[in-house]
C-alpha cells in the first residue's frame, strides 16, 4: 500500500471500488447457496461456517506476519470471495480439517506468499481445490446425495457434529448419504463400455439436461453470473469464450458419436463449467487483461475443460483448466496488446 | 448549412463522469471587477519567455504592450487595465512545479483607459501574413488549456496544404462551461474569428465539434451561421464522452484520422483551435484588441454563486473567488485550475488567472484515502484509455522505476487525461505515477545531455593538447634542423638564409592553419541546450488542450 499523493489530477473518481466489486461477487453467489441449501440441506452451510473464518483468519495471520495493515486489507473482501467459492466447490458436509486445509492453501500459499491480492499468479480457490483433490482424493469425491434421494436428512446439529467431530446419528453411515456426481458416474460407466443412452436412464443421478439437482444450482450460478455482467462487475469475454468453446467442441464430438460423447447441454449444465466461466476464470488477477487476451483465455479454458473431462484422469477439469490458463496468461497478455493510438499495427516498441 | 450530415468515428476508451455543468451554465458571462493589483507572469504560454518592455514606476494604458514575445514560438503580453507598473519580481504562478516565476506587477488606477487601437475594416481582405501578424501582435495563445501561440499554429508553411480546420467546442471536462457560454453569447464573434483563421491557412473544410450536452450552444452557432450564407463552416454535434475535447480524440471523432505519435495534427493536414481562441482572433483582427482577458468558469460545490466571468489576466484567484461569493461559510476549500479530470491544484490563492486558466474549481476539502489498494489487473484502465495504453503495465514499471520499460509501453503517448485513475477500482493514482516517471526520464535525459557535453568538451581538450604538443615538437625539430644546416654551411649564405626564413614562415603558417581548422571543429558553445522546463511544458501542454 502506498500513501496517496494528494496533489495530482484527476480530482474525482468513478464509482468503482475494489471492496464493492468483491461484495457484488459475493451477492451474486447467494442464489446458488440458497438453491444448494434447498436441494442438499445443511452441508453448504457447514462448509461456509468453516471456510469463511478459516480464510479470513489465514489472511489476517499472513498480514500480521508480513506487518501489513490487517483490517483495511480484510475489508477488500477478496478473502471472503475465496471462502465462498471454496465452500461451493468442495463437497458439502466436508470435515472441518479439509475445509481449513483448503482455505489455508488458498490464502497462504496461493496468495499471501506471492505478496497478497494482485500478485498471485494462480486463482487461490483453484489452488486450494487442487491441493485437496490430490491430497485427499477419497474425501474430495464423497459428494452428498440430493435430499430427495436421502432417507434421513441431517439436522444442523447432526451436520455440525459430523463436520466437527466425525460423528453421525446412530444407524446412519456416511457412505449411505453420498452418491457419485453425474460427471463422475458418467466417466465410470463409459469406462465400462456402457453407452450414454444406457447410463442416462438412471433418473436419480441425471436430471433434465445434466445432473439431477446440480443443474438447478448451475442455473442459480448462471443467474448470479448474468447479474454480474449486467452490473459490469465482470466483462463478457471470458464467460462467452469459455462456454462457447465448450459448447462448440462438445457439439462436435456429440455429432461424431452421441453414444460415447455427452451432449453439449450436459457439459454446460453439469459440473463446474458455469461457475468457472463466470466466477473463476473471470478472476482478473490471475487471468488475461486485454479483451482479446480474455477471449483466448476463456477459449483455452473451455477447451481444456473438455479435454480433461473426456480424456483426463479427473471427472471435472475446471480447476486444472483454469490453473493451466493462469500459467499462460502473461504470455497471452504479451501478444494481445491493442494497437496504441497513433502507432502503426505491429509497432510494438520504440 | 449542413447539420450532422457527417459520419462520425469513435476513439477507443473514454469515460462518462458526471457533468455538473448546470451549476454554472445558466447565468450569463459577467465582467469580473478590476483588481487593485494584477500579477502578470511573463510566461503564460508554451515557448520562450516574453521580454518585459516596462520598468517599475511606468504608467501604462489598457492594451499597451508590456512584454514582447521572443523568437519563433512565444507570445506577447499586454496591460489588462490602465495603471502603474510597481515591480517585476518572482511570484507564485500556476504551474505543476509550484515554483515562482517572473511576473510584472501592475497596480490598477481603476480608470481602465484604453490605449489607441487599430481596428481593421475588412479583415477578410487581409492576406495570410497580415492576419498572422495581427494575431501575433495581440498575444493570442490557445485558450483551450494548452496555451500554444495561435499564430504559430496558423502558419503551416508554404508547402503544406491544410485540409481541415477543426474548431474545438467539445468542452468535455466536467464543471467547465466557459466555452458553452461563449458559444451561446458570442457565436457571431466565434464564426468571424473562424473565417479569419481559415483564411490564414486556406483550409478546405471547417468543422466545429460540439458535444451534444450543449444544445443551446449548438443552436446559437447555427443561428449565427445563417448570416454566413457562403460559409463552409460545418457545425458537428459529437457524442458526450470524456475526453472528446482532447485534440487527438476530437480529430479522430470528426475525421476518423489518427495523429501519428510524436506528430502534430498538421502532419495529417489538420489544424485545431479552440472556440474561445476563435473569438479572441476576431477581437484582435477586427477590433485591434489584444488578448487581455478571458472567460473563466468559477464552479464547484464550495461556492454559493458559480458562474462565468470575463476576467482580466493577472487577477488573483482569491479576488475571483470572492466575486463568486467566497467559499460557503468561509470553509477551507481546495482550488483547482481547470477541470476535475486534468486540472492543476493551486496551493496559493494569490496565484493569478492566466491565459490558460479556463476554470477555477472550488471544492470542499475532501479527506483523501491515504492508502490505495493493489492493482488487481482488472484491465478497466486499459479499456478506458483513449490512447489505448496499458496503464496497469505503465504503473507496474513506473513504480519499479523501470524507466526504459515504461517507455517501451509508450509512456509518452499518455495524455494524462485521467480516465485510467478515474475507473480504477483500487483507486490507484495512476496519472501521478506517470507524471513522476515522465519527470524522472526528462531529468535523466537532461543529466545525460549535460554529461555528454562535458565528455565531448573533455575529449576535444585532450585532442587539442596533444595536437599542440605535436605541433610544437614539429616546430622544434625544424628549427633544430635549420640551425644544424646553418652551422654546417658555416657562413650564412644569403640564398640559404632566405630559404630557411621562408621555410620558417611556412611552418608557422601551417601551424596556424592547423590551429584554426581545429578551432572550427571544436564546439565553442554546447551544440543544443539540454531540454529545459519550457520544453517539457510544450509536450505536456500540447496534449492538455481539452
Ligand atoms: S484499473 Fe486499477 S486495478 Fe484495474 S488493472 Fe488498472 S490499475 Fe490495476
Ligand atoms: S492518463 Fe494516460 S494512461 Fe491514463 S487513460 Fe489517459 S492517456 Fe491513458
Amino acid at each position: 500500500m502506498i500513501p496517496h499523493q494528494p496533489l495530482s489530477s484527476p480530482h474525482q473518481h468513478g464509482s468503482a471500488a475494489l471492496d464493492r466489486v468483491m461484495i457484488a461477487v459475493s451477492i451474486a453467489l447467494i442464489p446458488a447457496f440458497i438453491t444448494h441449501f434447498t436441494l442438499f440441506g445443511w452441508g453448504i452451510i457447514t462448509n461456509l461456517l468453516i471456510t469463511i473464518p478459516a480464510a479470513l483468519g489465514s489472511e489476517a495471520l499472513a498480514l500480521w506476519l508480513r506487518r501489513r495493515p490487517i483490517l483495511p486489507t480484510l475489508a477488500d473482501n477478496s478473502a471472503l470471495v475465496t471462502a465462498l467459492l471454496l465452500a461451493l466447490i468442495l463437497p458439502p458436509l466436508s470435515p472441518w480439517w479439509l475445509l481449513v486445509t483448503g482455505a489455508v492453501a488458498a490464502i497462504l500459499f496461493a496468495k499471501q506468499i506471492y505478496g497478497g491480492l494482485g500478485y498471485n499468479p494462480f486463482n487461490p480457490a483453484m489452488v486450494g481445490f487442487v491441493v485437496l483433490l490430490i491430497s485427499f482424493p477419497i474425501e474430495m469425491t464423497s459428494w452428498q446425495a440430493p435430499l430427495v434421494n436421502s432417507d434421513h436428512p441431517l439436522t444442523i446439529i447432526a451436520a455440525l457434529n459430523w463436520v466437527l467431530f466425525g460423528e453421525l446419528p446412530p444407524g446412519i453411515l456416511f457412505d449411505s448419504m453420498t452418491m457419485a456426481t453425474p460427471l463422475d458416474h458418467l466417466k465410470t460407466e463409459l469406462s465400462l463400455h456402457h453407452t450414454i443412452s444406457e447410463v442416462r436412464t438412471d433418473g436419480t443421478i441425471f436430471g433434465v439436461v445434466a445432473g439431477a439437482s446440480w443443474e438447478w444450482i448451475n442455473l442459480a450460478i448462471l443467474a448470479g453470473g448474468l447479474w454480474l455482467l449486467q452490473q459490469r462487475v465482470i466483462r463478457w469475454h471470458v464467460p462467452v469464450a469459455l462456454l462457447g468453446t465448450l459448447a462448440l467442441i462438445s457439439t462436435l464430438f456429440y455429432l461424431i458419436n452421441p453414444e460415447i460423447y455427452a451432449d453439449p447441454l450436459f457439459h454446460l449444465g453439469g459440473g463446474g463449467a458455469v461457475l468457472g466461466a463466470f466466477f473463476i476464470a473471470t478472476d482478473p488477477v490471475s487471468g488475461a487483461t486485454s479483451p482479446k487476451g480474455r477471449l483466448i483465455f476463456g477459449a483455452g479454458a473451455g477447451l481444456l475443460i473438455y479435454l480433461i473431462r473426456v480424456w483426463g484422469g479427473f471427472p471435472d477439469g475446471v480447476a486444472f483448466a483454469v490453473l493451466l490458463m493462469n500459467m499462460a496468461a502473461p504470455t497471452i497478455d504479451h501478444y494481445t496488446q491493442p494497437r496504441v493510438a497513433g502507432h502503426q499495427r505491429g509497432e510494438m516498441h520504440r | 448549412m449542413k447539420l450532422n450530415s457527417r459520419k462520425l468515428w469513435n476513439f477507443k476508451g473514454g469515460v462518462h463522469p458526471e457533468g455538473h455543468k448546470s451549476l454554472s451554465n445558466s447565468s450569463a458571462i459577467k465582467d469580473a471587477k478590476i483588481p487593485s493589483v494584477l500579477v502578470l507572469p511573463l510566461q503564460q504560454h508554451i515557448g520562450a519567455v516574453a521580454n518585459p518592455l516596462v520598468v517599475p514606476g511606468q504608467r501604462v494604458l489598457k492594451g499597451e504592450l508590456i512584454a514582447q514575445g521572443e523568437g519563433m514560438v512565444s507570445a506577447s503580453l499586454h496591460a489588462p487595465t490602465s495603471g502603474t507598473i510597481t515591480a517585476i519580481e518572482e511570484r507564485p504562478i500556476p504551474h505543476p512545479s509550484g515554483l515562482m516565476d517572473l511576473c510584472i506587477i501592475l497596480e490598477s488606477d481603476q480608470e481602465d483607459r484604453w490605449c489607441s487601437l487599430n481596428p481593421i475594416e475588412d479583415p477578410l481582405q487581409l492576406d495570410a501574413d497580415a492576419i498572422r501578424e495581427a494575431i501575433r501582435a495581440a498575444g493570442i495563445v490557445g485558450l483551450g488549456g494548452a496555451g500554444f501561440p495561435a499564430h504559430v499554429k496558423l502558419n503551416p508553411g508554404a508547402h503544406t496544404e491544410v485540409d481541415t480546420l477543426i474548431i474545438n467546442g467539445a468542452e468535455c471536462e466536467p464543471y467547465i462551461t466557459c466555452d458553452d457560454r461563449l458559444m451561446r453569447e458570442r457565436a457571431e464573434s466565434i464564426l468571424c474569428g473562424i473565417e479569419i483563421m481559415a483564411r490564414a491557412i486556406s483550409a478546405h473544410h471547417i468543422l466545429i465539434g460540439v458535444e451534444d450536452n450543449k444544445p443551446e450552444a449548438i443552436a446559437a452557432l447555427n443561428r449565427a451561421l445563417q448570416h454566413h450564407k457562403q460559409s463552409r463552416i460545418e457545425i458537428v454535434t459529437v457524442p458526450t464522452l470524456y475526453p472528446t475535447g482532447g485534440e487527438r480524440q476530437l480529430i479522430k471523432v470528426l475525421t476518423g484520422k489518427e495523429v501519428p505519435t510524436q506528430g502534430i495534427p498538421l502532419d495529417i493536414g489538420i489544424v485545431c483551435h479552440n472556440v474561445a481562441t476563435a473569438a479572441r482572433v476576431e477581437q484582435a483582427v477586427v477590433h485591434g484588441r489584444p488578448l487581455i482577458s478571458r472567460v473563466v468558469t468559477v464552479s464547484g460545490e464550495a461556492i454559493p454563486r458559480p458562474g462565468n466571468y470575463e476576467v482580466l489576466f493577472g487577477t488573483p484567484m482569491a479576488d475571483l473567488i470572492a466575486e463568486a461569493g467566497g467559499t460557503i461559510d468561509q470553509q477551507p476549500a481546495t482550488i483547482i485550475m481547470g477541470g476535475p479530470m486534468m486540472g492543476l491544484p493551486v496551493t496559493d490563492s494569490a496565484t493569478p488567472v492566466t491565459k490558460t486558466c479556463n476554470c477555477l474549481l472550488i471544492q470542499p476539502v475532501q479527506p483523501r484515502p491515504t492508502l490505495h489498494q493493489p492493482c488487481i489487473r482488472c484491465g478497466e484502465c486499459a479499456i478506458s484509455c483513449p490512447a489505448q495504453l496499458q496503464p496497469q503495465q505503465l504503473y507496474w514499471h513506473a513504480r519499479a522505476k523501470e524507466f526504459d520499460k515504461v517507455q517501451d509501453e509508450h509512456l509518452f503517448d499518455c495524455i494524462e487525461c485521467g480516465c485510467c485513475s478515474w475507473v480504477c477500482p483500487s483507486q490507484i493514482p495512476l496519472v501521478h505515477y506517470f507524471r513522476f516517471a515522465k519527470a524522472e526520464i526528462w531529468s535523466q535525459e537532461r543529466e545525460k545531455a549535460a554529461a555528454d557535453i562535458a565528455r565531448e568538451r573533455h575529449e576535444f581538450r585532450q585532442l587539442r593538447i596533444e595536437r599542440e604538443k605535436a605541433e610544437r615538437a614539429e616546430l622544434m625539430k625544424r628549427k633544430k634542423a635549420a640551425l644544424a644546416k646553418k652551422k654546417k654551411s658555416g657562413v650564412s649564405g644569403s640564398k640559404e638564409s632566405i630559404a630557411a626564413a621562408v621555410e620558417r614562415t611556412k611552418a608557422k603558417k601551417a601551424a596556424l592553419a592547423a590551429k584554426e581548422a581545429k578551432a572550427a571543429t571544436e564546439p565553442s558553445a554546447p551544440p543544443t541546450p539540454p531540454p529545459d522546463a519550457t520544453e517539457n511544458r510544450t509536450d505536456e501542454g500540447e496534449q492538455r488542450e481539452i
